[in-house]
């Protein structure tokens, strides 16, 4: 890549983070009542911590010192006192980031596996009734509510086949005689909410990788390829495979904005303790310091993300134009 | 580009690839069904949806009485699906026509002034795509408080990025077009050539990508609803299934009270995403052939 939109893009994205963090600020200052006395409605706050919020964030003071007070308290890590949990809000934040990552890492795992082997039958069989099916369940899936599919999973392997428990990531009140015994527990928990986030993302990976693969059959070095006699699969595996895993790398950062989605909605149905359900329980007790928190890591991390996807992308693609 | 929209071209490239017309002949006839029951909703409903029922009526499952079983309330389920559908269709195109309007607007000025305002306006539009939607929505709904019309707003203003983009590209190919050209020449000023020249011209692609807006639109409020930010007051469909979800009922095995809200749902959405795409093959002769 050249170097000149390499510092374009960093540029573009320091802004996009300077707005967001702008934006944040305004959020809760601009609309209608002061962030005191919407913290105020909060039963929870009490007034020591409302004035510590004063003190923090300086709101008796002029904006532009607001302004300043607020970024130089970023800087520093520190945002503040959750009214629910009565702890810093980056403590309670730390303490849900490792759930949320194994959960969503392993169903990205799992969803970009079966992706691509759906989408290569697909493309492989293109027209055929497979085919036909990967689009239905592409469909559907893309018109479902992600919460509601948690709700069916649960019902169906939790409540009526007794397989896996409902919720939480690991039995409560239960004693390990081993780390082996707390580790399978923690992975029966673990598995239908990476399901759930699994059928999420299955449909979108496979619908790429067939429409891609689709096109790269149709280049001209495969014709070449197969011209110099080698077996379908031969070609598959390394002519057609390679090439068409390229938009994969952009597709994982575009849907990293509904990963973030969708596990809001997954955690919260299956009570698993991540930063998803952190967003979810915060908005339930209005604790807006920490609902700000984690909007402001989650949408720092999309951003950032994006622009290392950018960037990845053009170097393991010479082809990209600038 | 939005994941959705991400997600929709390459539905749209396997649509032609399959060339099933019947999908689309599917989505138009399940979206008639539910605009009239939505329409004609209280001719047809047995009972009054805000009744709440005796101890006795809670949780009934589906019988001759209530065909689709009570609720926790002891409401019935069929009344609270046939009224829900007005609210969520309501709030589903309401939200779509704000966001068509922001698009429109910023696109097109975008397109058509071209140079600093463009930057500037699509550094904004960026902005809006990059965001993760859900969260974005549950701070504002949060803050803004929770009553329809503020939902409605809420996801009117973050979903119109991804028309403003498309608006913009096709703007900036009508602009060069001879006849703008010559009604420049003839004095017309950028508001008259921006509203009666570019905006009809325009138009055709708008129109496929609001149905596709709609479905985000209506899985977004349902969404929303779930997670509490709905409007106590409206039973939407997500309020149901918010319900259902907040008293146990689902998990306690009450299939008729959660699964019939989700199905309309996705059959909403699905219908919107099948017209979208019609729509599409119709009114934009690009894709003809391809």
């Amino acid at each position: 890549m050249k170097k000149r939109s390499l510092i374009q893009k960093s540029i573009y994205a320091v802004i996009t983070i300077f707005a967001v963090l702008v934006f944040n600020y305004l959020l809760f200052r601009v609309l209608p009542g002061d962030p005191l006395s919407m913290m105020m409605r909060n039963p929870k706050a009490t007034p020591e911590m409302i004035e510590g919020m004063r003190q923090l964030f300086g709101l008796d003071q002029p904006w532009y010192v607001q302004l300043y007070l607020y970024f130089k308290n970023l800087l520093a890590g520190d945002l503040g006192m959750s009214f629910y949990f009565k702890q810093p809000v980056s403590s309670v934040i730390g303490a849900r980031i490792m759930p949320t990552i194994i959960m969503v890492g392993l169903a990205e795992v799992v969803a970009i596996f079966a992706g691509i082997i759906i989408g290569l039958i697909a493309a492989w069989k293109r027209g055929t009734r497979i085919d036909v099916a990967t689009l239905g369940f592409s469909l559907v899936t893309y018109s479902m509510p992600t919460f509601w599919l948690g709700m069916v999973i649960v019902v169906v392997f939790s409540v009526n086949l007794h397989l896996f428990p409902t919720s939480g990531i690991l039995t409560p009140g239960m004693t390990y005689q081993t780390t082996g015994a707390m580790v399978a527990d923690y992975i029966r928990h673990l598995i239908l909410p990476t399901l759930t986030m699994s059928i999420v993302l299955i449909g979108e990976y496979a619908l790429t990788m067939r429409n891609t693969l689709t096109d790269v059959l149709s280049e001209d070095y495969i014709t070449t390829a197969k011209a110099k006699g080698f077996d379908n699969k031969y070609i598959l595996r390394k002519h057609a495979l390679p090439n068409a895993m390229l938009p994969m790398v952009t597709l994982i950062a575009i849907n990293l904005g509904l990963v973030v989605g969708g596990t809001v909605q997954v955690e919260t149905v299956f009570s698993w303790p991540g930063l998803g359900s952190l967003m979810y329980e915060a908005l339930r007790a209005r604790d807006y310091p920490l609902l700000q928190g984690v909007f402001l890591l989650v949408t720092v991390s999309v951003v950032v993300a994006n622009f290392i996807a950018d960037i990845t992308y053009s170097y393991i693609d010479p082809r990209v134009k600038e | 580009m939005h994941y959705k929209e991400f997600r929709y071209r390459k539905l749209k490239e396997f649509f032609r690839a399959v060339k099933n017309n019947k999908m689309a002949l599917f989505g138009s006839v399940t979206l008639m069904f539910f605009l009239l029951v939505a329409v004609f909703g209280p001719i047809l409903m047995p009972f009054s949806t805000l009744d709440f029922g005796n101890v006795e009526d809670i949780l009934l499952p589906p019988s001759g009485d209530h065909l689709l079983g009570t609720d926790d309330m002891g409401r019935d389920i069929l009344a609270n699906l046939i009224s829900g559908s007005r609210i969520s269709l309501l709030i589903g195109i309401m939200a779509t026509l704000i966001s068509m309007i922001i698009g429109c607007v910023i696109g097109i000025v975008s397109g058509y002034f071209g140079k600093r305002i463009d930057q500037l306006l699509m550094r904004f539009t960026d902005f809006f795509l990059v965001i993760p939607w859900l969260p974005l929505m549950m701070v504002l709904a949060a803050v803004l408080g929770t009553n329809i019309w503020n939902i409605i707003f809420v996801i009117g203003i973050t979903s119109w990025a991804g028309t403003a983009r498309i608006v913009r590209a096709q703007t900036l190919s009508v602009k060069e077009r001879q006849f703008v050209e010559r009604t420049i020449s003839l004095g017309a000023g950028s508001k008259h050539i921006m509203l009666h020249h570019i905006l009809p011209n325009v138009f055709p692609l708008v129109f496929a990508n609001t149905v596709l807006v709609a479905s985000i639109a209506i899985v977004s409020e349902t969404t929303l609803s779930f997670l509490g930010l709905g409007d106590p007051s409206q039973a939407s469909w997500g309020m149901m299934l918010h319900y259902a979800f907040e008293s146990g009922a689902a998990s306690a095995g009450a299939y008729w009270y959660y699964l019939p809200p989700g199905f309309c749902v996705v059959a909403v959405v699905l219908s919107f995403t099948l017209m979208g795409y019609a729509f599409d093959e119709i009114l934009n002769p690009k894709l003809k052939g391809r």
